[in-house]
């Protein structure tokens, strides 16, 4: 029992002293966040890298989950006989949940991964301490312009995955179904707040931040070995994912 | 150290201005753990390393960027930035840290490719070059600032006989042409021997022997002896520390 007790508190004492550190570099990002906003075109470059480079993948992906939002929806409300509403409750929940969410976990295991693996193989390469010795601050040279490109890609991810989702269940719902497409689009017009386009943004900002963050965390961290960069990948997968999750329920509950 | 381990102790070395100074010994004794106290990368537990006057552990980051970029540094595999061509890793310091026009810049970085012999091969990128060529690239990049020190990583490890002769004839040659002091780490004797000015041997966390080549050739120790000959066993054994051969053989147990 006392091992049991032990191995417990070794492994929050652990959990704590990672977060610390993850915390004690976040400070160190937004201490140069004013300089890194100085130079605008590395910061560019990252949000095509993470941003125009995982649209295929979201919106292949909005697509599909607005299609089959459309079938769940539309077998749903025809029970009720209000299938008119198809185009009010596939906005509220792609606004409200479905798009910052899938997009978060998509952005994750697209660009997340591939942030991690990239720094990781700076490190493991050398190129951080080549820098280091040119008196060039990696934080600030390649650090920073990754993390802000992925705060500022994920908003606008999550948007054109809510957008490309709505046509899905348009198409579904209303081309094969034949819900009529103008109570579609005009039912979800007069119910949709701006309050939910903000909820959708707030939280595409927050997982933004959350998931750019942990992907920079774990590859300018990553042991400078083919496994640490492999490790490395893997945590930035798993580790956004459970935050996206529990980050999803806390701002919920704050903004409901 | 991170591990407990004492990697130097009573280690007294003087490098003399303007020469070029060799830093041997057996693989493991800390030469690259040296070179990152020289550059103020790691710091040691007691003692000092005083770099043209300045007491390296006691600078501040800013000091000790501003030291380094009167450094230069030759990294063990080149560990030149793969996402830049050749012609931008060697401008990459002088874009960082001055703002000199294009012209000028396309001037030094051409004159410093001419210098290692890769004028050439300025449009290409670090993947397309070979082991020779990239460290000479990573040579070209580390004395466009135009650096008072310059040091090598183990510069001759894994080159090919002309590549390694052309790396040497290159640091002798920049040696005398810029009069930069210069720090080679390597441990490949024969061919160091002939450009240095003085030579260390390091083994155990202590100097074993010092002076010119001459002088090292004619050395009494053993250690010394067996490091200039190559010897495979002497006062460093051949043997990783285990227990008796034929006790293990005969014996049940795998390992000790």
């Amino acid at each position: 029992m006392t091992i049991v007790l032990r191995e417990l508190v070794q492994s929050f004492l652990t959990f704590l002293e990672r977060v610390g550190l993850l915390v004690r570099f976040a400070l160190r990002l937004a201490a140069i966040l004013p300089s890194g906003l100085l130079r605008p075109k590395p910061i560019i470059e990252q949000v095509y890298n993470t941003g125009a480079m995982s649209l295929v993948i979201i919106m292949t992906c909005g697509l599909f989950i607005g299609m089959v939002l459309g079938l769940q929806g539309y077998d749903l409300l025809t029970r009720f006989g209000s299938e008119e509403y198809l185009g009010t409750a596939t906005a509220i929940s792609l606004l409200r949940e479905l798009g910052p969410v899938v997009t978060a976990l998509l952005f994750a295991g697209r660009a997340g991964t591939a942030l991690a693996a990239e720094l990781g193989l700076m490190r493991a390469t050398d190129q951080i301490a080549a820098m280091e010795i040119m008196a060039v601050d990696p934080m600030r040279r390649v650090v920073l312009p990754r993390f802000l490109g992925g705060v500022i890609a994920m908003p606008l991810l999550v948007s054109i995955f809510i957008v490309v989702a709505l046509f899905g269940a348009q198409l579904v719902g209303v081309e094969f179904f034949g819900v009529d497409a103008g109570s579609y689009w005009s039912q979800m017009r007069s119910a949709v707040e701006l309050s939910d386009i903000r909820e959708g943004l707030v939280k595409g900002l927050v997982f933004g931040v959350a998931c750019s963050l942990i992907a920079v965390y774990e590859g300018y961290n990553a042991q400078p070995t083919a496994e640490g960069v492999g490790r490395a990948t893997t945590r930035t997968v798993v580790i956004s994912a459970v935050v996206t999750l529990i980050l999803d329920y806390i701002l919920t509950a704050l903004m409901l | 150290m991170d591990s407990g381990k004492t990697v130097f102790s009573a280690l007294d070395i003087e490098i003399r201005r303007g020469a070029i100074t060799a830093i041997m010994g057996p693989s493991g004794t800390g030469k690259t753990t040296l070179l990152k106290l020289i550059t103020g990368q790691i710091f040691a537990d007691r003692g000092q390393v005083i770099v043209d006057g300045l007491d390296v552990a006691r600078l501040k980051r800013k000091q000790i960027y501003a030291l380094r970029r009167r450094m230069g540094m030759l990294f063990q595999n080149g560990a030149l930035l793969t996402d830049l061509d050749v012609f931008e890793n060697v401008a990459f310091p002088l874009r960082e840290h001055t703002r000199l026009p294009e012209r000028l810049i396309r001037t030094i970085v051409l004159t410093k490719l001419h210098a290692v012999g890769l004028r050439g091969a300025a449009e290409l990128y670090p993947q397309q070059l070979s082991g020779g060529m990239g460290r000479r690239v990573a040579l070209a990049r580390a004395i466009v600032m135009d650096p008072e020190i310059l040091i090598y990583d183990e510069p001759f490890a894994g080159l090919d006989p002309i590549s390694m002769g052309v790396v040497l004839r290159l640091i002798r040659s920049l040696n005398d042409a810029l009069g930069i002091t210069s720090i080679v780490v390597t441990h490949d004797v024969r061919e160091i021997s002939q450009i240095a000015d003085q030579s260390f041997i390091i083994s155990e966390g202590k100097v074993v022997a010092s002076g010119t080549t001459a002088e090292l050739r004619d050395h009494p120790s053993p250690i010394v002896h067996q490091f200039v000959d190559g010897l495979a066993d002497g006062p460093v054994p051949f043997h990783y520390p285990a227990p008796e051969y034929h006790e293990q053989l005969l014996g049940g147990k795998v390992f000790a």
